[in-house]
């Protein structure tokens, strides 16, 4: 899923302090999930400027909203009619979310909420970390299942690098070495032999290097 | 490995069966040449070729290409030093065949320390390509004649090709396997990480002796002389892939202060000698870090001067 974080209050507070009417939209997908931007985020968030704009003096207006999803425009068309109550949005949707927001409602100003920051799991409580960059090419069959495009530091491909000690990565001791995880793998898998395989020079016109990217599919076009 | 490919230096004296020795010169953190040609002339008549280094740990510097073209044209023969942190594969080519114009003979393929340890942590890293693919490129672009993208290079690259290799970082038992990827995307002479640990190395050599990668590549021993315990220390704790035994804290640690600078350059020469009579071992690539005035004692006390003319 993606994996947002929520902003600073404080920079929250710069973007919006010269509105009145403000709507605060969660979204009940992955930011729901990684509680950055559901419907309790968007609860705490609300309280927090309230109490701050009212301390100030300076009462707004502040409501409530989330939606099951939006980065999807047939949901975002729920608040539609209410629009136009409001002088600006912040959204705790991901990049794509708030994006998808600011294209339906053309003249409504969208802040967003969060920063969204990798497409990645929870692995602990608290804890949620990177898995995957999206490269548009994957390579995990020939890594153990591990991603190095999106695990190690370098994105070395044909890895460890020097920097790898005791299983750790050169730029942090609790980060794990992605290329040890992946020996340790192909090891359990007894294909420690595919180790040798050399990673040709990868195509990376896949990634954002050749460009935002689109999946255009004929078989589901009505 | 007889066959010629470039005319550089290193190269003939490493096919010729002698021990190479090369050193190391970082550029300075300004645009004054003279710092790095003081440092080649200190060393020129002791080596058979200087590295240098492409913004090591990351520290903005004087380009290693530029700080090369320096030494070129005082007659000193260099090793680009190219990590692929900086450039994607379009500047990486296109600053091999800058060098190839200039008739640099020498690239040392690398990745580079990662830009958090320098003064851009919050700069991008690019790794369009890693360090094997660096050395698979340019041997692609010397021996086939062709850019990675396939059009013909007019007047390509003679270029000696190394990659370093570091036997102590971990997981130690993928360290020979990995030397010999490198050696099979095409390095024709290895550098390695800065070695205190004898024995380690002597094992890792061994595994590589076994599996004949040895006859394939010419390994150059890196060594490194400690200037005080602090740097045994530091080295030891900070740096990554470092392996420094306690018995070379506890050697420098038994001498004062004013002879620990002695006594890491005793333990320098006594490691090279000791290495020198290891088969596998081809050459030292020494590495006095800003201490480049006592690599000619180091050279001389090791018995590795004066140096082959071919």
């Amino acid at each position: 899923m993606i994996i947002a974080q929520k902003k600073p209050l404080e920079e929250i507070i710069d973007e919006v302090k010269d509105f009145n009417r403000l709507l605060i939209l969660g979204c009940n997908e992955c930011v729901t999930v990684c509680e950055a931007g559901g419907k309790k985020e968007v609860e705490i968030l609300a309280s927090a400027l309230r109490m701050y704009f009212i301390n100030k003096g300076d009462e707004k207006k502040i409501d409530e909203k989330t939606l099951e999803r939006q980065c999807d425009h047939e949901y975002l068309e729920e608040i539609r009619n209410k629009i136009d109550d409001y002088d600006a949005v912040v959204s705790l949707a991901c990049g794509v979310g708030v994006q998808f927001a600011a294209e339906t409602y053309l003249t409504t100003p969208l802040i967003p909420g969060v920063n969204t920051v990798c497409l990645g799991a929870n692995e602990d409580r608290g804890l949620w970390t990177e898995r995957c960059q999206a490269c548009g090419s994957c390579v995990l069959a020939r890594t153990g299942g591990i991603c190095p495009v999106s695990r190690c530091a370098k994105r070395v491909l044909n890895g460890p690098c020097g920097g790898s000690t005791n299983g750790k990565c050169e730029i942090n001791k609790d980060l794990d070495c992605a290329w040890q995880l992946i020996i340790d793998r192909l090891k359990a898998l007894n294909k420690m032999d595919d180790y040798e395989k050399i990673a040709p020079i990868k195509d990376w016109s896949t990634d954002r290097a050749g460009g935002p990217r689109t999946v255009t599919r004929e078989d589901v076009k009505i | 490995m007889s066959d010629l490919n470039t005319a550089g230096n290193l190269e003939k004296v490493l096919k010729a069966g002698h021990i190479g020795v090369t050193s190391e010169c970082g550029p300075p953190r300004g645009s004054d040449a003279e710092e790095v040609k003081k440092k080649g002339a200190l060393i020129r008549d002791y080596v058979d070729a200087i590295n240098v280094t492409d913004n090591q740990t990351a520290m903005t510097r004087m380009s290693s290409l530029a700080a090369c073209i320096h030494l070129k044209i005082m007659g000193i023969e260099p090793v680009l030093q190219m990590v692929t942190r900086d450039r994607n594969r379009v500047a990486l080519q296109s600053d091999i065949l800058g060098a190839a114009s200039f008739d640099i003979p020498n690239m040392l393929c690398l990745s580079g320390d990662h830009q958090s340890f320098g003064d851009c942590a919050q700069g991008q890293n690019v790794h369009d390509l890693d360090s094997m693919q660096l050395v698979q490129t340019v041997r692609y672009m010397r021996d086939e004649g062709k850019f990675l993208g396939g059009d013909a290079i007019k007047r390509p690259p003679k270029i000696f090709v190394g990659a370093a290799a570091n036997p102590f970082a971990d997981p130690f038992e993928i360290r020979v396997p990995r030397l010999a990827k490198k050696i099979a995307c095409g390095a024709e002479f290895i550098q390695t990480q800065c070695i205190y640990n004898l024995d380690k190395f002597k094992e890792w050599i061994r595994r590589a002796n076994d599996r004949g990668l040895t006859e394939k590549t010419f390994i150059m021993a890196g060594m490194t002389p400690m200037k005080s315990v602090g740097m045994a220390k530091y080295m030891k704790k900070r740096v990554p892939g470092m392996d420094v035994p306690d018995e070379i804290i506890a050697r420098l640690s038994g001498v004062p202060k004013d002879k620990q600078a002695q006594e890491g350059i005793n333990i320098c020469v006594e490691h090279i000698q000791e290495l020198k009579e290891l088969k596998g071992v081809s050459g030292f690539h020494i590495m006095a870090i800003e201490w480049e005035e006592k690599v000619p004692e180091i050279i001389e006390r090791a018995g590795l001067y004066p140096r082959p003319v071919i």
